[in-house]
Formats: structure tokens, C-alpha cells, sequence
């Protein structure tokens, strides 16, 4: 029996007389990937901006486990175990691939100055737990290896893969992807799609993306919801979208 | 060769035609009673269409000079440092050998050399505490000097007033100078570059202004004089004693009254202070604090993505940055004797900053390198001194052409994982 884990209601925002999100609902259950897709402009970004904390929602409510979560701070709802990447890889790019997924678990680690400076044994622990942590998710995503390069080093398929891992090793809930395969070749896409089922199905996350690839998307998602104009437009499974004439109009515009 | 060269040759050489003929070729002279305005000599004249032909045509022919010197190997200071492996091993020897030369050296050289000593650990002081704001925390702070003066000012006034010794008041000064840092964190939380920069640069001045304008308390323009100097354990190192019961410390140890002694002895409490520093910082870098400040500077989103929190990660790097100043304020404060505002002007924040850039941003031993340079240099040069701030624009462009990253740029720090 899956649990539903975030319930977005009514979700609006408005900037000054500009709505760019207007009373849009999803749902995300346990071990699910939903998709969000739409026309470019249509306000997915918004909504995740919105749900993560980055924007404050102007209306609705953001219940992730019936906790409303909607006006916290961004930090206070990534710690609540939703965490998401950008459109444009966002990593510490002078840092080394290992300094990114150390940072990324800050706040398990035990940040006392103190117990840091003095090395106590419980600063010690926490911090070789993190230590095999990242290991444990670099190996997933085959990035073991360059463990101790600079991670603006890294091609840029890895690059990617680095920024889902160091979201993951944060222990989230739910990960939210704003457009994962944005630049990636068709192999890294499939390589992508692979390690997006294996987030689901072996280590139980749920997944909120965003796409335009949509091979990828119709592929993967468990459910789909359409977003034009900020608006909702239509959601339903992967086939009853690909065959809704209101989505292909918003796509491709009437004849 | 293409005509936006010639114009900007002619562009340039125009720009130096007019500054040179301000600058050199009108002067103003007095005549008797009244002020006259002298042309150059003719050999003055002959050099500024000298300097005025060169200009002209290192920039109609820059490209070619550059290709010139791209051939110049880059000077690589990486290598004079042993590769990763063996400066493993050889760490804690090069480190226990360092302590020892810093420990004996002073006895063997003159006292100007060891003052001068002196002053330049009190700027590694500053630069290492600089370089926890703006080079790990990329927080872009042209008003230091401020935390500087607040700490050397604690010491002044506390033991002007309240008879406080220099011992207690070392951990005072850090604490106050932190406690700026804290106030002025807050308004700037939400500013970044050059705005962040903008503010700091006027904090620095307020202090300034204040602690000029503040007669009653400070003693304005005039400053605080007579400031006690540190003891060894109660022993004073005057020639006759200053306060009631205590020693001199030549009369105690049954030795001869020599000057030196003083100046040696603030060197080794320098040191002390700077080898603390260092070890402290070293260890905050390899700390999760260390690492969120450089992950703040890099990307400030993601850090928030991430569920850090920086508000309280920039406000961490401020204070343990300023009370950083506030020690080395302390000490200066001790080491002088006499402070007044106009130690704490703009200039010295400029200087700070240009060690931390110099050195290399985020870099402990490149900052200590920078420092000394920085501090070394001026003097080496003191027959030049008319020429010292052109020498040290030079050298400031220079370097920013060649290495712009720095003298020694920050080493990552390479982690031994556990394969599973």
C-alpha cells in the first residue's frame, strides 16, 4: 500500500500581475516517479522553485507527510527530505567530487567547533560515516574513480550524475529533477534513465521530474501531469497523455 | 594589424601625452611671494615623448610583445614544493625545522630585524584571518582593518582605564573584534560582491571616523599612548619597574638590562600567536564549517538546496574572521605602545586584501609567503621610497598577468576513501 508522500494544492504564484503558476495540484505517492511536462515558459520551474522553498507560494498549501511545508525556508524544507537539482548543474566547482558529497551531509555531521577541533571520538564517527556514505552513493553512480578530481573537472554527463548523487546522499524522501537529461547524449540519457528506476525500485526513493525528453519521460514515469501557461492542463498516465488532444494541441499548437 | 590597434595605440599614447604634461611638464613653483606655473626643461620634455613613443608602440605592437613573452616559461613556484607523497612524509620535519629557525633566529640578528619580523607575522595575523572571509568564504570585505582597530583599541582602552593586563585582554579583543564582525554580518547577510564590498568598505570608515571623533574616550586624532607592554609572568621588561612588587625581568634573572630583550620577547609571543592561528585555521578548513564556507563561495543556491544554512555559515565566517584582526589589533596595540586612527585607514585594508589575492585565495602558505613579501619588500627598497607604491602597483599587475590565481595557489585536500 504506498502512502502519499506530497500533496500540492491550489498552488499559486504570483508575481505582481504576472501569474506564473495558477492553481496547480499533484500528488506524489512512495515509490513513484511523477513527471511534470509543458511547453517551454509554462511555470514547471516555478513550481518547483515553489515547493522547495526558493519561492514562498502566493496561495495553496505544500503538504509533504501531511506536514505543511509551504513558507519555510529552503533549508528547513531540504532537511525535511526534499531535495531537488537545477536546470544548470549547480556544483562546488573548485571542490573535489568527495568535498561536494561531504558538504551535501553538513548537517548529519557533527559541526561542533569544539568536538571538530579537538577531534573527539564522536566528531571522528560521524565524520567516517559520511565518509562511507558518499563512497557508497559515488559507486552508484560510477563516480568512485574521481573521487579526489575537481568536480568542474568532470565531463559534463557526470557532472549530472554528481548532483543527483550528492542529493542522495543526503537521505532524502523525495528528489526532485529539473530537467536531468538537459544536455546529455542519447547513451547518458539511457545510463540516466537506468539509475532513475534504480532510485525508485531498490533504494525506495520517489522522483518528481521535470523533462522534455520525452522518450525518457513516457518511459519512466509512473504518472504525469501537464502544465500550460501556468495552468494544469491535463494528468493521467504516460498513454492517456500521449494520446490527450489537449496536450498535443499545447505542443504543437491547432491546425 | 588592424585599425582598432592604431586607435587604441593613439588612444593610449593620447592618455599619457596628457598625464605626463600634468604631471610633469607644468609645475608649480614659488616666486618670491607669488606661485608660478614652470614649464619642464628640455630633457624633461625628451623623456616624455619618450615615454609617450613607447606607449604607442607597445600598444600598436602588444600582440607581437605578448606572443613574445608567451614563450617565457611561467614562473612555477608549484614545484618548488616536493610532490604530494613525499611532502607527506617530510611534513612534520619541515614543520619542527621551521619552529626552530623562527625560535633561535632572532638571537643571531639585529633588533631592526627582528621589529621588522615582527610586524610581518602581525600581517600574517591579518591575512589569514582575511583570508577565512573572502578567500574560503568568497565574502568580498574591503573594511578589515576595522576588526583590526577594534581589537587594538579593546587592549588600549581597557588597560588605559581599567589596568587590564595584555594577557587578559588578548582573549577580550578577539571576543569584541568577533562581536563586530557579528553586528556587521547581519545587515550584509543578503549582499554579495560588490555590494557586500561597498558596505564593509563604509563600516571601516564609521569605525575610523568614530574612533577619531570620540575625544572623550579615545583621545581622537591624538590617540592612546603609553599603552602597557606584555609580561612574562609578572616580569616586565623595562629597566626599572613600572607597576608596584613586580620584577624587571633582567632582575630577576640576575642579567643586564638590554633593549632587545623586549623586542625578542614580542617576537616570540608573535609567533606564538601566529603558529595558534594557523593551527586553528588549518584545522576549521578540514572542519564541516570549513568546507560549507568554500561551498558557500562556489554556489550559494546549491548550498541552500542542500539544507545549509547561510545565514548562520556566513555569519561564522565573519566572526571567526574578524576576531582573527581582533588578536592581531591586541598585539599591535602592545607592540606599539601607541595607536591613533591613522593606523587603521583604508590603505591597510587594501594591503590585507592584496596578501590574500597575492598569496592565493583560500591558500595558508601562500598568504604567510605574501605577507612577508608585502612587509619585506617596502623596506628592501627604502632607497627607492619615492618610487615604493610605483614598484608595488607594479608588482601587483604583474602578477595579476602571470598568476592570477595567486603565488601558491590552495591545494585540495586529497581524502582516502574506504573501498567497500
Amino acid at each position: 500500500m504506498s502512502q502519499l508522500l506530497l500533496d500540492v494544492n491550489d498552488l499559486t504564484m504570483r508575481f505582481g500581475g504576472l501569474v506564473a503558476v495558477n492553481g496547480v495540484s499533484l500528488k506524489v505517492k512512495d515509490k513513484q516517479i511523477v513527471s511534470v511536462i509543458g511547453p517551454n515558459g509554462a511555470g514547471k520551474t516555478t513550481v518547483f522553485n515553489c515547493l522547495s522553498g526558493f519561492y514562498i507560494p502566493t496561495e495553496g498549501s505544500v503538504m509533504l507527510r501531511s506536514e505543511q511545508i509551504a513558507g519555510l525556508k529552503d533549508f528547513q524544507i531540504s532537511r525535511r527530505g526534499l531535495v531537488r537539482t537545477f536546470q544548470h548543474v549547480r556544483l562546488f566547482s573548485k571542490m573535489t567530487v568527495i568535498e561536494n558529497m561531504l558538504v551535501a551531509q553538513h548537517r548529519h555531521l557533527n559541526t561542533n567547533l569544539l568536538s571538530g577541533l579537538f577531534k573527539t571520538p564522536n566528531y571522528r564517527r560521524r565524520e567516517g560515516e559520511a565518509m562511507d556514505r558518499a563512497a557508497h552513493w559515488l559507486e552508484e553512480v560510477g563516480l568512485l574513480e574521481f573521487a579526489n578530481r575537481e568536480a568542474g573537472n568532470l565531463s559534463y554527463g557526470q557532472q549530472r550524475r554528481l548532483e543527483i548523487a550528492r542529493c542522495m546522499v543526503t537521505q532524502p524522501e523525495l528528489l526532485m529533477l529539473d530537467e536531468p537529461a538537459a544536455g546529455l547524449n542519447p547513451n547518458e540519457t539511457k545510463e540516466l534513465d537506468e539509475l532513475i528506476i534504480k532510485l525508485r525500485d531498490v533504494h525506495d526513493i520517489s522522483i518528481l521530474l521535470i523533462e522534455h525528453d520525452m522518450g525518457l519521460v513516457m518511459g519512466i514515469s509512473d504518472h504525469i501531469y501537464v502544465i500550460a501557461q501556468g495552468t494544469p492542463l491535463a494528468n493521467g498516465l504516460p498513454d492517456e497523455i500521449k494520446n490527450n488532444p489537449d496536450v498535443i494541441k499545447a505542443y504543437l499548437g491547432e491546425e | 594589424m588592424t585599425h582598432s590597434k592604431l586607435y587604441s595605440a593613439i588612444f593610449a599614447a593620447g592618455i599619457t601625452f596628457v598625464l605626463a604634461c600634468l604631471m610633469i611638464g607644468i609645475k608649480l613653483d614659488t616666486d618670491g611671494t607669488q606661485l608660478a606655473i614652470k614649464g619642464a626643461t628640455t630633457a624633461q620634455w625628451f623623456w616624455i615623448l619618450g615615454g609617450i613613443a613607447v606607449v604607442f608602440f607597445s600598444q600598436l605592437f602588444s600582440r607581437q610583445i605578448d606572443g613574445m613573452f608567451s614563450h617565457l616559461p611561467k614562473p612555477q613556484l608549484g614545484k618548488l614544493i616536493p610532490a604530494q607523497a613525499k611532502s607527506d612524509a617530510m611534513k612534520p620535519w619541515l614543520i619542527a625545522g621551521a619552529i626552530v629557525i623562527l625560535l633561535v633566529w632572532p638571537f643571531m640578528v639585529s633588533r631592526g630585524s627582528v621589529d621588522l619580523a615582527t610586524l610581518t607575522l602581525i600581517y600574517i595575523m591579518l591575512g589569514l584571518g582575511l583570508n577565512i572571509v573572502v578567500g574560503l568564504a568568497g565574502l568580498l570585505d574591503l573594511g578589515f582593518v576595522a576588526f583590526y582597530a577594534v581589537g587594538a583599541y579593546t587592549y588600549a582602552l581597557l588597560s588605559l582605564y581599567f589596568g587590564f593586563s595584555f594577557w587578559i585582554c588578548l582573549p577580550l579583543s578577539a571576543a569584541l573584534a568577533a562581536l563586530f564582525g557579528f553586528i556587521l554580518g547581519f545587515p550584509v547577510l543578503r549582499l554579495r560582491g560588490d555590494y557586500l564590498a561597498i558596505v564593509t568598505l563604509g563600516f571601516g570608515e564609521i569605525i575610523r571616523i568614530l574612533l577619531n571623533n570620540w575625544t572623550d574616550v579615545t583621545g581622537g586624532p591624538s590617540g592612546i599612548s603609553g599603552i602597557a607592554k606584555p609580561t612574562l609572568f609578572g616580569l616586565e621588561f623595562t629597566r626599572k619597574v613600572k607597576t608596584e612588587g613586580a620584577t624587571t625581568f633582567h632582575s630577576f634573572f640576575d642579567i643586564s638590562y638590554s633593549s632587545s630583550y623586549k623586542v625578542i620577547f614580542l617576537y616570540m609571543i608573535a609567533v606564538l600567536l601566529v603558529l595558534f592561528l594557523i593551527y586553528l585555521i588549518n584545522r576549521l578548513i578540514r572542519m564541516p564549517i570549513g568546507r560549507a564556507w568554500e561551498a558557500l563561495r562556489e554556489d550559494e543556491i546549491a548550498c541552500r538546496s542542500l539544507g545549509l544554512n547561510r545565514t548562520a555559515i556566513k555569519l561564522s565566517a565573519f566572526t571567526i574572521g574578524a576576531s582573527t584582526a581582533g588578536f592581531a589589533g591586541c598585539f599591535f596595540a602592545a607592540r606599539q605602545g601607541f595607536i591613533s586612527p591613522e593606523s587603521f585607514i583604508f590603505i591597510e585594508s587594501a594591503i590585507i586584501l592584496a596578501i590574500v589575492v597575492l598569496g592565493g585565495m583560500g591558500s595558508q602558505v601562500g598568504v604567510i609567503l605574501a605577507a612577508i613579501i608585502m612587509t619585506i619588500l617596502p623596506e628592501l627598497a627604502r632607497e627607492f621610497s619615492e618610487y615604493r607604491m610605483l614598484l608595488f602597483g607594479l608588482l601587483m599587475v604583474v602578477m595579476m598577468r602571470w598568476r592570477p590565481e595567486g603565488l601558491l595557489p590552495m591545494k585540495r585536500p586529497q581524502l582516502e576513501l574506504n573501498k567497500q
